[in-house]
C-alpha cells in the first residue's frame, strides 16, 4: 500500500496562508472525503498532496520520501489525479482521452504496449464507457464525461486516486453513479481514494473516513457515523441542523433547519 | 475485473497498432492517409513549379532532369539552378512555418496562437527592416553575401528577442495560453508600428527593398537561404516528434498534464523554443509569409478530424501552400507580386471564417 502524508505543511504566504501547519496521513486502502465550507482549503490540501502546489513550509511524503525527490513521472505511476472541471480539446475522443492516462508508463518508442491496451480496455469496461469510446467527449452528458475522465485516471494504474470534486455539475443520479464507481474501485481494486466533496450526506454515505476542515486546519477526522454531529456542523459551517440516522445504513444524514428568514412569507 | 476485455476493444477504431519486439506505436489511419496524400500533392506542386515559368519545361522532362537523365543544357539549367533552389526554399520554409504554428496552437490551446499572432514574426520583420534601413547595404547590392547574412541574422535575432520579451511579460507562475496570445498581439502591434516608422523615415530605395522583403518574396531565393532552415528542421523535427505525447498531455490542462507526470514548465519551454526558432528562421529566410503558420495547422486538423493540430501534416501542407503560392505568383499573377500576398489573401478570409463559425466554441 502506498503511503501519502502531508507533514506540517503551510501552503500560501503571508499572514493568512491557505493551509497552516497541517499534518494529514491518507488512510491507506480506504475512501476518504475532505469536506468543509468554501475557502476552507480542502482543494488546496488535495492539490498539495498531488504535488501541484508546493508547500512554503513542511513537505509531502510519498512512501516516506519527499514527493519532490521523486521524478514527477515516478509519482504519476503511483498517484493519479482528477482535477476539478478538467479541460479537454474539442473533438477529443473518449478512447483518446483514456489512452492518455498511460502517459507515465510510456516512452516515445513504446507508445502502445499490450499492457497499455489491457489497462485502457479495463478502464473502459470498469467505467462502462466502452460503447462511448469512439465518441467525442464534448458530445457526452456530464455523467458520461466524468466517467470517461475517471477511466483516464484508472488507466494510469495507480494505487492512489485523488479526485477533486468529482461530482460537481452532476445531477443526483449521476453523482451517485460516480461515487458508486469510486467505492467499487476501492473495494474490488484496492485503490486508496481521497476526494473533495461538497455534499456532506454523500460524503458520509460513501466514505470510510471524513476529514472536516475549516480555515486551513483539520477540525475533525474519522468515521462519519461518529464524527458528523449537530455540534460539528454548527461550529464548522455555522449551520443549524438536525442529524438523522439513515434507516437503511445507520449513517448520518444532515438536515438543515430553515431559519425564519429563509421561509417565504407568501 | 470480471472478464478480460478483448484486445481490439481498447483501441480507437480507425487506428492500427504497430509493434516491433518491445517497440510499439499506435498509428491513426486517417492521419497517416492525410499525410500520405499531402506528400503526393507536394510532389505534384513541386514538379509543376519546376516546370512552369517564363520558359515552360514539360513535367516529364523535369522528372527526367531530377533523376539525372539527359536534357538540353538550357532546360537543365533552368530547372536545377534557377527553379529548384527557389522551390526548395518554399518547401522548407512552408514546413517550418506549419510545424511552428502547430506547436504554438497546441501549446496555447488556442487556434489564434500562431507565431504571426504572437508577434514573433513582427519582431523578426522589425529586425530585418532595421538592418536594411540602418546599414544601407541594400544600396550596394541586395544579393551580396554580407547583406543576405546580415539580413537573415537580424531577422532571427529580432524573432528570438521578441520571444524572450513575450516570455518575460507573459510569465506569471507559468505560462497561460490566453495571456500569451493577448500580450503577443500587443507586442506584434508595437513592432509593426516600429517597422512603419523605420520605413517612413528611411531613404526611398531602402524602403523599397524593405517593403519587398516584408511581403515575403520568394523570388531569387536560393540554397543560401534554404540552408539555415534545413539545419533547423533537421535538429527540431526529431525533438518535436518525441514531444508528441507530451503535447497530448498538455492539451488536458496544466493540472492533468502534471498529474500525468509531465514536467510542465520544462516541456512548455522546449515546445515554445522550438516553435520560435522555426518561425524566426523561416522569416529570416524569406520575409513575412503571413498566415501560413496560422492557417495550415487548422486546415490539417480539420482534414484529420483529430483534436490537436498534427505536426507532420502541418509541415507537409505548409510546404504545399508555400510552393503553390510561389507557383501562382510566378505564373498567374502579374510579375513581381510577392508570395506573401497570396498566403495573406488566403489567410485573411480564413481567420474571419474561424472567428465567425457558430458551431465551435469562441476562441478568444
Amino acid at each position: 500500500m502506498s503511503e501519502l502524508r502531508a507533514e506540517s505543511v503551510t501552503v500560501g504566504y503571508g499572514a493568512a496562508p491557505v493551509l497552516r501547519d497541517l499534518t494529514f496521513e491518507v488512510p491507506a486502502g480506504r475512501v476518504t472525503s475532505i469536506v468543509g465550507p468554501n475557502g476552507c482549503g480542502k482543494s488546496t490540501l488535495l492539490r498539495t498532496l498531488a504535488r501541484l502546489l508546493p508547500p512554503s513550509e513542511g513537505e509531502v511524503l510519498l512512501d516516506g520520501e519527499p514527493i519532490d525527490d521523486r521524478s514527477t513521472r515516478d509519482v504519476a505511476r503511483r498517484l493519479a489525479l482528477l482535477p476539478q472541471s478538467p479541460t479537454a480539446p474539442e473533438g477529443l475522443l473518449v478512447s483518446d482521452l483514456v489512452m492518455r492516462g498511460r502517459h507515465p508508463h510510456q516512452r516515445w518508442f513504446r507508445q502502445w504496449s499490450p499492457k497499455d491496451e489491457t489497462m485502457v480496455g479495463e478502464a473502459l469496461s470498469w467505467t462502462d464507457t466502452a460503447e462511448l469510446k469512439d465518441r467525442p467527449l464534448d458530445e457526452l452528458s456530464g455523467g458520461q464525461r466524468q466517467r470517461a475522465w475517471l477511466a483516464m485516471t484508472l488507466a494510469q494504474d495507480t494505487e492512489l486516486l485523488l479526485l477533486d470534486e468529482p461530482t460537481t455539475f452532476l445531477d443526483l443520479a449521476h453523482q451517485v453513479e460516480v461515487l458508486d464507481l469510486v467505492v467499487r474501485l476501492n473495494r474490488e481494486r484496492e485503490r486508496t481514494v481521497v476526494m473533495v466533496l461538497h455534499d456532506l450526506n454523500l460524503a458520509a454515505r460513501y466514505s470510510d473516513t471524513v476529514v472536516v476542515m475549516r480555515d486551513g486546519v483539520i477540525v475533525d477526522e474519522g468515521d462519519p457515523a461518529v464524527i458528523v454531529t449537530r455540534e460539528l456542523i454548527a461550529s464548522v459551517f455555522g449551520l443549524e441542523c438536525e442529524v438523522l440516522s439513515d434507516p437503511r445504513t445507520g449513517l448520518p444524514i444532515v438536515v438543515p433547519v430553515a431559519s425564519a428568514a429563509g421561509v417565504p412569507t407568501g | 475485473m470480471t472478464a478480460t476485455p478483448s484486445t481490439i476493444e481498447a483501441r480507437p477504431s480507425g487506428s492500427a497498432a504497430l509493434r516491433l519486439g518491445r517497440l510499439s506505436w499506435l498509428v491513426p489511419i486517417r492521419a497517416a492517409v492525410v499525410a500520405g496524400l499531402g506528400l503526393l500533392l507536394l510532389l505534384v506542386v513541386v514538379a509543376v513549379n519546376l516546370a512552369l515559368g517564363d520558359f515552360d519545361v514539360p513535367v516529364v522532362k523535369v522528372v527526367r532532369i531530377l533523376l539525372g537523365g539527359e536534357a538540353e543544357q538550357f532546360q537543365q539549367a533552368i530547372v536545377l539552378d534557377v527553379r529548384l533552389p527557389q522551390t526548395m526554399v518554399a518547401v522548407v520554409v512552408g514546413a517550418a512555418l506549419g510545424l511552428s504554428g502547430a506547436l504554438t496552437q497546441t501549446f496555447a490551446r488556442n487556434p489564434l496562437a500562431s507565431p504571426d499572432v504572437l508577434g514573433v514574426t513582427e519582431g523578426a520583420a522589425l529586425g530585418a527592416v532595421a538592418f536594411i534601413v540602418l546599414t544601407g547595404t541594400a544600396r550596394e547590392s541586395t544579393s551580396s553575401p554580407l547583406h543576405m547574412l546580415g539580413l537573415s541574422g537580424a531577422a532571427f535575432v529580432g524573432g528570438i528577442l521578441t520571444a524572450l520579451l513575450l516570455f518575460a511579460l507573459a510569465w506569471r507562475h507559468g505560462i497561460e495560453g490566453n495571456r500569451l496570445v493577448l500580450i503577443g498581439i500587443g507586442l506584434g502591434a508595437a513592432f509593426s508600428a516600429g517597422t512603419s516608422w523605420l520605413l517612413v523615415t528611411a531613404r526611398l530605395e531602402d524602403a523599397a527593398t524593405a517593403q519587398v522583403w516584408l511581403t515575403g518574396s520568394l523570388s531569387s531565393r536560393g540554397w543560401t537561404d534554404a540552408k539555415p532552415v534545413i539545419v533547423t528542421l533537421l535538429i527540431l523535427i526529431p525533438i518535436t516528434l518525441v514531444l508528441v505525447r507530451t503535447l497530448n498531455a498538455l492539451q488536458l490542462g496544466d493540472d492533468s498534464a502534471r498529474g500525468l507526470g509531465v514536467r510542465l514548465q520544462w516541456s512548455q519551454l522546449v515546445v515554445l523554443t522550438c516553435a520560435v526558432a522555426l518561425a524566426a528562421v523561416a522569416v529570416s529566410a524569406v520575409g513575412l509569409l503571413e498566415f501560413v503558420a496560422f492557417v495550415v495547422p487548422q486546415v490539417a486538423l480539420r482534414l484529420m478530424r483529430g483534436s490537436r493540430p498534427p505536426l507532420v501534416s502541418s509541415m507537409i501542407y505548409g510546404a504545399v501552400l508555400v510552393v503553390a503560392a510561389d507557383l501562382l505568383t510566378r505564373t498567374v499573377l502579374p510579375f513581381g507580386l510577392p508570395a506573401g500576398l497570396v498566403t495573406t489573401a488566403i489567410g485573411g478570409p480564413y481567420l474571419i471564417w474561424l472567428l465567425l463559425r457558430g458551431k465551435r466554441k469562441a476562441t478568444i
